[in-house]
């Protein structure tokens, strides 16, 4: 065996189509054995219909999808070693918990006993040791939600597939399983892909993260590089907060891009593949790499009108008019250091971006 | 979806739906086809002929069946309208008549025809009326009819009853209607559907009656479930099959209207 | 008189309380007088001696009761031995109603379950082509299969003439032809409470048990059956006690050797052969019967209370 990472999942060129409408476009991917991954996007982006190919509820209309090297779109779901984390847990109401979550078990030939004891180490893995005779009825739906995780946990799949699981629960509960999730997929080793579309949840918790939109993959990378550097408009609208706007590059050295932005104002920053002297390209600068001053600093500033200022708890959000330029948005912390920053309204600023901090996006 | 992704399908459902539909519908499209059987036996075919349908009408049996039919549609006719009435009345106290000791009993009475088998119901009322000496005859059939009727009036009206939100007799009364204005210009138009519904629902099951029927009615008298009955009892005959044909389409043309009745209902 | 609280939904209220009692008259009386009193009236029958032409003589005696059961009478010279001739009557017509209600079942439920699955558009449709049989005369229905059903009928024409028996099977006047004419008259009352038990199931759960290695007989075994219990249950029962009582079948159908309750008890009250308390002996023991199956079926309604 190669000393690279095992691949468990593997989507090659994956199309789903119903009728003339295709959902998902050649989508290709290769998740990581005992990795944390995650596919993110909006609804309606393909990311369940994906999830539910891999478990077998779906058909792949074109393609191939490999656990371990072994192709298994051919398979039905009750063959395939994955399970499912249902977005609404799907316990079986007529039986215990412990019934729950043995059922995987005697599935697939073990006795009752044999089930009974397996499942019985899962809830205490979840802490729910407690309630293994009552029924899901009678339990909250953070309660319902681990039992549904034990009972997908306890017939040692290869791979589990988690759809939303943590949509229905309130905030700090959702925040709690957050970490629980990571502790146990860390704890078992298991390759765990999520769903979701919320992004600080994918942030808080992937290893590596699936952009998806309208059926197409957009970007596939660690939580860090997704966020710091967004591919397109897209991604970097969806992740996180950003500073979105159109320049014109006029020159390009040795790998650096100056760009105009308007009211003769200017940056330099990276240049990316596909941008050409004379194009129009979208920036994407994210609101806490900006620096507000009084004046003017060594490196490039650009020249502005403050706005309005907003109080937001934790940070102070800054609206900023560059001179014939965009609208900007600024974010400063709310500690000593950042409020001696702060202009008021109808006052001239400059602002200094990090560096590294501006983007160019390829479309 | 093919069948290996689709957890809902399983073979072999499909199939027995289609066959438990043709054992439902092939008696009646047999009998149907062969009210048109130019034949004398019921036995062989020989080519479409309407001398049955003629033969109802004017035929020996013609009188007997004509008389039948009248009784059966006159006493479906009362009895439905009467049964609706008391229906509607009964489902205002209980629906809209607030908690009190006599409810749960009442609905338990109302359901007591459907509950009881319909023989046991037959012999009882026979016994009744011998025992008051109700002469058998008409009229016993119409009272019969009457009571059993009005569980089956009954469903229908107090579902649809309870669909109404009591916002809008409120509403009413706010106005300055008072509570029998409300009934009458509020409740009893939203209600019609089910009215109706009800209506029908008696109407068929009077026409359709035949054990409580046969028990009470006497000698003297026949509707025409028994009239049907009776001539069955002597033979299969072929116009028969026309009377039985004629039911039918009736039967259609009830479900029909009772469903384009519903369709209508625009306060959904 | 009184507002008093609203109970359950928003359609729930008091706005006519004061009139219920009035509103309650009618029904009260109606169904008091025509059904409550009889029944009343009927028990005490059953406990009278018979007349000679039909109805009876206010004379008190179990003698009916006794007739049912009993070889010489619980209260006549000798040994009173069990009489099998109508408990034997009893018994079959248990079994014939069972034997309805299973293959009631065993086409009801693929066909509700299937329904039940078919897309929202079409599914009113199906559920239509079902019951309309059911609004047509239940004699005329049952007249329909026995003239499909003879031995000179349709079917055997058809199928001799197909060339798949040499001779008419004979069907009328057998057990299966009564099993037939039940299943025809009741599977309606099957199909429905299936059919929206089956509408009300989540299909996550199959869902769920596919993804932990079920097979689809085991799901439909393990999750689906104990989901749509209750409506299986209300199937059974509404195909079970019309076809205990049930008269039209069996007369028409079974002929004379396939005598049920419903035909016995028909028999006390035609002619001058009668005898009425035996009749009204014979339907209390029905009721009873019918009562005693509700009342456990309530009772165990009561005590699974909200299971889900």
């Amino acid at each position: 065996m190669d000393d690279a990472a095992k691949i468990a999942v593997d989507v090659r060129d994956v199309y789903k189509r119903y009728g003339d409408v295709t959902v998902l476009h050649q989508i290709s991917l290769a998740i990581y054995d005992n990795e944390f991954f995650t596919l993110l996007g909006p609804s309606g982006c393909g990311k369940t219909t994906l999830l539910r190919m891999i478990a077998g509820f779906e058909d792949v209309s074109q393609g191939g999808i490999y656990l371990f090297g072994d192709e298994i779109k051919a398979l039905p779901p009750h063959k395939r070693p994955v399970n499912t984390v249902f977005q609404n847990y799907a316990l079986f109401p007529h039986m215990t918990v412990l019934e729950n979550v043995g059922f995987g078990l005697e599935m697939k030939g073990r006795s009752r006993a044999e089930a009974a004891k397996r499942a019985g180490e899962m809830l205490e893995l979840v802490q729910l040791s407690k309630f293994a005779k009552r029924k899901p009825a009678q339990l909250s739906g953070g309660q319902q939600q681990r039992v549904a995780l034990a009972r997908a946990l306890a017939p040692s799949p290869k791979v589990l597939l988690l759809d939303e699981p943590l949509s229905a629960l309130d905030l700090k509960l959702r925040k709690a399983m957050q970490i629980e999730l990571k502790h146990i997929q860390r704890e078992t080793g298991i390759t765990f892909i999520f769903v979701t579309h919320d992004q600080e949840e994918a942030l808080t918790m992937s290893d590596r993260i699936a952009v998806m939109s309208a059926g197409e993959l957009q970007q596939l990378g660690a939580p860090r590089d997704i966020y710091e550097y967004p591919r397109n408009m897209f991604v970097a609208n969806f992740i996180g907060d950003t500073n979105l706007f159109e320049v014109s590059v006029n020159k390009i050295t040795n790998g650096r891009a100056q760009c105009h932005i308007g009211g003769g104002q200017e940056l330099t920053t990276d240049a990316v593949d596909g941008v050409a002297v004379g194009s129009k390209v979208n920036l994407s600068v994210r609101p806490e790499r900006m620096i507000l001053s009084h004046q003017s600093s060594d490196g490039e500033s650009l020249k502005g009108t403050v706005t309005e200022n907003i109080f937001i708890g934790t940070d102070i959000t800054t609206l900023v008019d560059l001179d014939g330029g965009p609208k900007i948005t600024i974010r400063t912390s709310n500690t000593e250091r950042g409020n001696k920053r702060l202009i008021e309204p109808g006052n001239p600023a400059f602002v200094t971006m990090e560096a590294g901090a501006a983007r160019l996006l390829a479309d | 979806m093919s069948a290996r992704t689709d957890v809902k399908t399983y073979s072999g459902f499909q199939f027995t739906t289609i066959l438990c539909i043709l054992i439902l519908y092939a008696p009646l499209i047999v009998v149907t086809v062969y009210s048109f059987n130019a034949s004398e036996s019921i036995t062989t075919w020989r080519g479409l002929s309407l001398r049955w349908y003629v033969d109802i009408f004017v035929g020996p049996e013609s009188a007997k069946f004509q008389q039948a039919a009248i009784n059966s549609f006159s006493i479906a006719i009362i009895a439905a309208t009467l049964a609706t009435a008391i229906a509607t009345a009964a489902a205002t106290a209980i629906v809209r008549g607030g908690k009190y000791r006599l409810r749960t009993p009442s609905l338990g009475l109302i359901s007591l025809p459907i509950m009881v088998p319909e023989i046991v119901l037959a012999v009882a009322t026979l016994i009744f009326f011998n025992f008051i000496g109700f002469a058998r005859g008409y009229m016993t059939i119409l009272v019969a009819h009457i009571a059993f009727c009005i569980p089956f009036a009954y469903l229908p009206i107090q579902a649809r009853m309870q669909g109404i939100e009591n916002t809008y007799e409120h509403a009413a009364m706010d106005l300055y209607a008072t509570k029998a204005q409300a009934f009458r210009r509020i409740l009893l138009p939203l209600m019609m559907p089910g009215i109706i519904s009800g209506f029908l629902l008696a109407f068929i099951v009077s026409l359709d009656d035949f054990i409580i029927t046969n028990f009470v009615k006497g000698a003297g008298i026949e509707t025409l479930p028994t009239a049907i009955f009776g001539s069955v009892k002597q033979g299969l005959k072929p116009n028969i099959m026309a009377i039985s044909t004629m039911l039918l389409g009736l039967s259609i043309v009830m479900v029909t209207i009772s469903y384009f009745v519903s369709k209508s209902d625009n306060t959904k | 008189m009184a507002g008093g609280a609203v109970s359950g939904g928003s359609a729930a209220s008091d706005t006519y309380a004061e009139a219920r009692q009035w509103l309650l008259v009618p029904s009260w009386l109606v169904l008091g007088i025509f059904v409550l009193a009889p029944v009343c009236v009927m028990v005490i029958y059953s406990f009278l001696t018979k007349e000679f032409r039909g109805g009876v003589i206010w004379d008190p005696t179990l003698a009916a009761y006794d007739q049912f059961f009993f070889d010489r009478g619980l209260f006549g010279d000798g040994d009173p031995k069990l009489q099998w001739t109508y408990i034997s009557i009893f018994w079959r017509s248990i079994w014939q109603a069972g034997l309805a209600t299973i293959l009631s079942l065993l086409i009801g439920f693929p066909t509700a379950y299937y329904i039940a699955t078919r897309p929202s558009s079409t599914r009113t449709l199906w559920v239509f082509l079902i019951t309309i049989p059911y609004w047509v005369n239940l004699l005329i229905r049952t007249v329909s299969m026995k003239f499909l059903l003879r031995d000179e009928g349709p079917l055997n024409g058809f199928l001799m003439n197909v060339g798949l028996i040499n001779d008419p099977l004979h069907i009328i006047n057998t057990n299966l032809a009564v099993q037939l004419g039940l299943f025809y008259s009741y599977l309606p009352f099957m199909v429905l409470p299936i059919y929206a038990a089956v509408e009300r199931y989540n299909f996550t759960l199959s869902e769920a048990a596919a993804d932990l290695y079920a097979t689809k007989w085991t799901t439909l075994r393990r999750i689906l059956l104990p989901a749509v219990k209750p409506g299986v249950i209300a199937g059974c029962i509404l195909v079970f006690v019309p076809s205990l009582g049930a008269f039209l079948a069996p007369d028409l159908l079974g002929g004379a050797k396939n005598f049920m309750i419903g035909s016995l008890i028909e028999e006390q009250f035609k002619g001058n052969a009668g005898n009425w308390p035996f009749g009204a002996a014979a339907s209390m023991i029905l009721l009873s019967m019918v009562m005693i199956i509700l009342l456990i079926l309530s009772s165990q309604r009561r005590r699974a209370g909200v299971d889900q």
